[in-house]
Formats: C-alpha cells, structure tokens, sequence
C-alpha cells in the first residue's frame, strides 16, 4: 500500500511538470491558435541557463529568475520573428516552422553546451516531510509547492485582473477584441512571455529532479504537451493542468504496477488520437 | 564507382522513394502527415521479419510488405477523415510514436535491440550489393516516378488535387473526399512500404529509431525544399539533403542544425519550395527561357 502511495505522489510530481509545460501551449493556443512545439525547446533551453546560473553564481534563486527572464524573452522574440509573419498561412505552416526550431534550438544546445549529460545536482531547499509512513525528499515538497503555487498565480491572473481579461478577450476573437482598445498585440506577447517563463521553471525543476540537464530533454515533453493540451480541451488552461496531473498518475501507475504491454511514452498519444476521433472538444472541454 | 558513391546515392534513392510517396500524401492531396517515418519502418520490420522468420526471399516478401503497408495506409487514412491541417498533423505524429514504442517494446520486433540478420536481395542467383542493388534501388525510384507521373495525369490526380485545394467545393461537385483521400494514402504509404523493404535489406539489421518522429521531419523537409505538390521536387530534395552533409563534411556536427534552420527558412520565405510555383529558382529559368525567346 504505502509503495502504491509514495508512487502516486511521484507520479503527481510528474504530471506537475508536465503542466507547468503544458501550460504555456495551451495559453498559446489560445490566444493564436499555433501548436508551439519550440515551446519545449524553451524548456531546455530554460534548464541550460538556470544550470548555468546555478554553477555560476551558486544562488538558485537568481538561477530561477535570470532563466525566467531569459525565456520570457526568447518566447516573445519566436512569436514576433516566426510566427507572426506566418500567420496568413494555413496552420500547419507555423506547425512544420516550430519543429524545424526546435530541431534547431536543440541542436544549438548540443553545440554550446556538450552532447553530455549535465549533473544538477541541488536540492530545492524545502524540508523533507514525512507523512502517514510516507517520505517526501525536499525536491518532491519542492515541485509541489512551486507548481501549485504557480497555478494559484496564473488562476488569479487570467480571472481576476484586466491583464487576464485583456488575454481571454484576445483569445476569443482578436480583431473584436483591439476594436474595442484592448491592446491585443500585447496580450499575445504577455501569453508567450507568461507561458515561456513558466517552462523556463519546468526545465530546472526536472534537472533538479532528475539530477540531469541534456539536449534532448525537450524531445519527449515536445510533443506529449500536444497531446495533453488536445485531451484537456484545447486552448483551455485548466484542462491542460487536469490532463497532465492524469497522464502522470497513469504513467507512474502503469509502470509500478500494471503489466500492460504498452510502452508508457506512447499512453499519452493513444489517449490524443481517441480524444481527437471520438471528442475533439477534449475530455474537460465543454461539448460543443 | 566508387563504394562511397555508391552507398550515398543508395540512401539517396531510398529517401527519394519514400519521399514521393509522402508527396502524394502531402503534396497531392493536401493531407499533412507527419508520421511517414511509421510506414517506412513498418515496411522494413514487415520485410525483415518476413525473410528472417518465415524465410521468404525479398520477392516473395514484397507483395505481402505491400498489402500490409497498403492496409494499414487506410487505417493512418481514416483520421484524415475527421481532423484536418495541425490536428491531422499532430494525429500522424502521434502515430508515429505509438508505431516507435511498439517496436521498442515489444520483443516479437526485436525490441531495444533492433532486429538483424536481415539478407541480402537474390536476383537470379546473384546476391545485391554496391552497384547492382544501388540499380535495383534506381529502378525502383524510376517506377515510383512514373506512378506519381501517371498520378497527376490521372483521374484520381485530378480529385485528389481538387479536395487538396477546396476540400467542400470539391466535394459539393460530387469528388468523394472519402474515397480519394484514403486512395492517396494507400498509395503513399505501400510507396513508403517498398522504401523500408529496400532499407531493410540493404542493412542487414534495423533498429527503432531509424524509424522514429525526426526521420519523419526529415521526409517533410525533403519535399517542403524540393517543392510540395511537383514532380521533380521530392528528387531534389532528396539529392540536395543527402548529399549536403557529405560535401560538407566537417559541418556533420551541424547536420540536424542544417535540417531545421533549412526547413525553417523554406516555410518562411519559399513555402511552395525550390521547385514550387513562383520559387526563386522557377523565375529565374522562366526569365533564362523569356530572354532565349528574345534573342531568337
């Protein structure tokens, strides 16, 4: 019972970064309705300068906001120098554009920083908890509450100020909403900015976690966070958030304890392809 | 020849007939697809395990590679018919990993360690190898070019090309969107099945991810450079992307760099690619014929 228990919490942690990537897709596409697959070129390239910083300077607290900052800016940069200029093509443009930079992305990582695996090895410093027999290490305490308290603050943004109502009208019809003096084009650069900070957090808590930082961490992340955000409703940042809680759980789960044939990596895109045949409204959208 | 010659333009004319394949898909019939790197490897396993398990020769083997990649094309097909552009696209991605984990995972397929042992192609007696299978792989290509040729002349071209440009205009003239585009998807994917039967038994042993998502990237980058939708383009892709990173050998390091700024540049400033309507390289051999004409 308490290794079912410690494995649902790992998997809880889990699917906690899968949602803090997750999230920033789908404020993405829901405000401009592009499939952000370089967001998880973000996402490495956010663990790379907290790493960096971290060596450095030996503070992670000014790791966790240079990298931030860094991101944010990178993430506003793509959409002005890549997207925008292609939004009057069909969609799949933007799509074929994003993979090709983060082949690139990643490709320049592997370039500067080595093909090697990078160790971070830190702890968060939150205390170990020990609850009902079950150990919590400060890392696992530390995912908890850095991801929760981040999707309190995106809650609060998005649904009680005017910078949340200015991205959610942008979101729901662009052109209606600057008609009306909402400045629309700052609300787009506020999504990516928001969403690639958020990643820029992801990327360091997995290299903590895990103990590693590599070029390729953002492959696998790249394209489940499409799938999430499909079985989570598309554009919808709360179903986003609930998919990913679920996807980890089930992971962790199907590994420990069921003896499924399935490899773990591919539940995620079977669960997208039965959501997109037979709901593509997503599992917490509303029915159309 | 060279064996070094030989061996590059080998995997040249293979990636050209897996990327024609992908060009009716894409380019012909306007289906996004993403995955093309599962059909190419379901090809090669299904040819592998064919003559390894069940002893089959290559040409015994080829017909049943085409049926199963045929059917199976139909089944990659269906989604085409619900989700459209990106959701299609992320549909096939999708599809591409599932593929990928099954041969990882499951131990019929040789698993993490691929599956070898792989023998070469007999024709009359003779065993494939260098210059004879590198002809063999060019025979190929040239059929699978005059498929794609006789394709766009044919009736079924004309729908296709139709539902690619306005899928309900197309359909409210009576052109099946069904019907063509499951047609142009079987046809892609048992062209992309006979690329992976040839890859199979030239190397001798597959693994995985040879057939995994950036193979599929690299495809698409095949046609989006040569041009989407034309004849020659897949070709020049082929021949450009593959030869660029043995001319430039000392920039193998920034081989997958190349890809995704190449891929990137292409859909940015030449979305209809080097051969493409209204392409750089279009205007300049318009402008070369214009200026023949006036001199004669």
């Amino acid at each position: 019972m308490n290794l079912f228990l410690e494995q649902l919490f790992n998997g809880l942690a889990i699917g906690a970064i899968y949602a803090l990537i997750t999230l920033g897709l789908a404020l993405v596409y829901g405000i401009l309705g592009v499939l952000h697959v370089a967001h998880a070129g973000i996402y490495t390239i956010g663990a790379y300068v907290g790493y960096g910083v971290f060596v450095a300077s030996g503070s992670l607290a000014l790791a966790f906001a240079v990298s931030m900052a860094f991101c944010a800016l990178a993430g506003v940069a793509i959409e002005r120098f890549v997207y925008a200029p292609l939004m009057k093509y069909p969609p799949y443009v933007p799509l074929i554009s994003s993979i090709a930079l983060f082949m690139a992305v990643e490709e320049i990582c592997r370039l500067i920083a080595g093909p090697y695996v990078l160790s971070f090895s830190t702890n968060l410093p939150f205390p170990a908890l020990s609850f009902a027999g079950i150990r919590f290490s400060p890392n696992l305490v530390g995912i908890y509450v850095i991801s929760g308290v981040i999707f309190f603050l995106l809650w609060f943004l998005t649904t009680r100020t005017e910078i949340g109502l200015a991205l959610r009208a942008t979101a729901m019809d662009a052109p209606i909403a600057s008609s009306l003096g909402i400045n629309s084009s700052m609300a787009v650069d506020m999504a990516f900015a928001l969403g690639s900070a958020i990643a820029a957090v992801a990327g360091i808590l997995v290299g903590i976690y895990y103990n590693e930082v590599h070029p390729d961490m953002g492959a696998m992340p790249a394209y489940k966070s499409l799938a999430l955000i499909v079985v989570g409703g598309l554009g919808s940042v709360e179903g986003a958030v609930a998919a990913s809680l679920l996807l980890g759980v089930a992971e962790t789960l199907l590994i420990g304890f069921a003896a499924i044939p399935l490899p773990r990596d591919a539940l995620a895109f079977i669960a997208m392809i039965v959501v997109l045949m037979w709901r593509p409204t997503g599992l917490f959208g509303a029915r159309s | 020849m060279s064996t070094y010659f030989v061996t590059i333009s080998t995997f040249i004319a293979i990636q050209a007939i897996v990327a024609y394949g992908l060009n009716i898909i894409v380019g012909y019939a306007g289906q996004i697809s993403l995955g093309h790197a599962a059909f190419f490897g379901i090809g090669a396993y299904t040819a592998g395990l064919l003559s390894t398990k069940a002893g089959l020769s290559f040409w015994a083997a080829l017909p049943i590679v085409l049926l199963i990649c045929g059917a199976l094309g139909v089944i990659l097909g269906l989604p085409s018919l619900r989700v459209r552009e990106d959701f299609l696209a992320i549909t096939t991605i999708g599809i591409n990993f599932i593929v990928e984990a099954v041969f990882l995972y499951v131990p019929f397929f040789g698993g993490a360690m691929g599956l070898g042992g792989i023998p070469k192609i007999v024709f009359f007696g003779v065993r494939l190898k260098g210059e004879s299978l590198l002809a063999l792989c060019l025979v190929c290509l040239a059929f699978v070019i005059l498929i794609c040729w006789w394709f766009t002349k044919s009736w079924a071209g004309l729908g296709c090309r139709a539902i690619a440009s306005d899928e309900t205009a197309a359909s409210s003239m009576g052109i099946s969107p069904v019907r063509f585009k499951l047609l142009a998807f079987v046809l892609g994917t048992v062209i992309a099945g006979l690329g992976g039967a040839l890859y199979a038994h030239r190397m001798g042993f597959i693994t995985p991810a040879d057939f995994g998502f950036p193979v599929s990237t690299m495809m698409l980058s095949i046609i989006v450079l040569g041009g989407m939708g034309t004849l020659w383009g897949p070709l020049l892709g082929a021949i450009i992307l593959g030869a660029l990173p043995e001319v430039f050998r000392p920039l193998a390091d920034y081989r997958m760099l190349l890809y995704g700024a190449l891929l990137l540049l292409m859909v940015r400033f030449q979305p209809g690619g080097l051969l493409g309507d209204a392409s750089v390289l279009m205007n300049l051999l318009k402008r070369m014929k214009g200026g023949d004409r006036h001199a004669g």
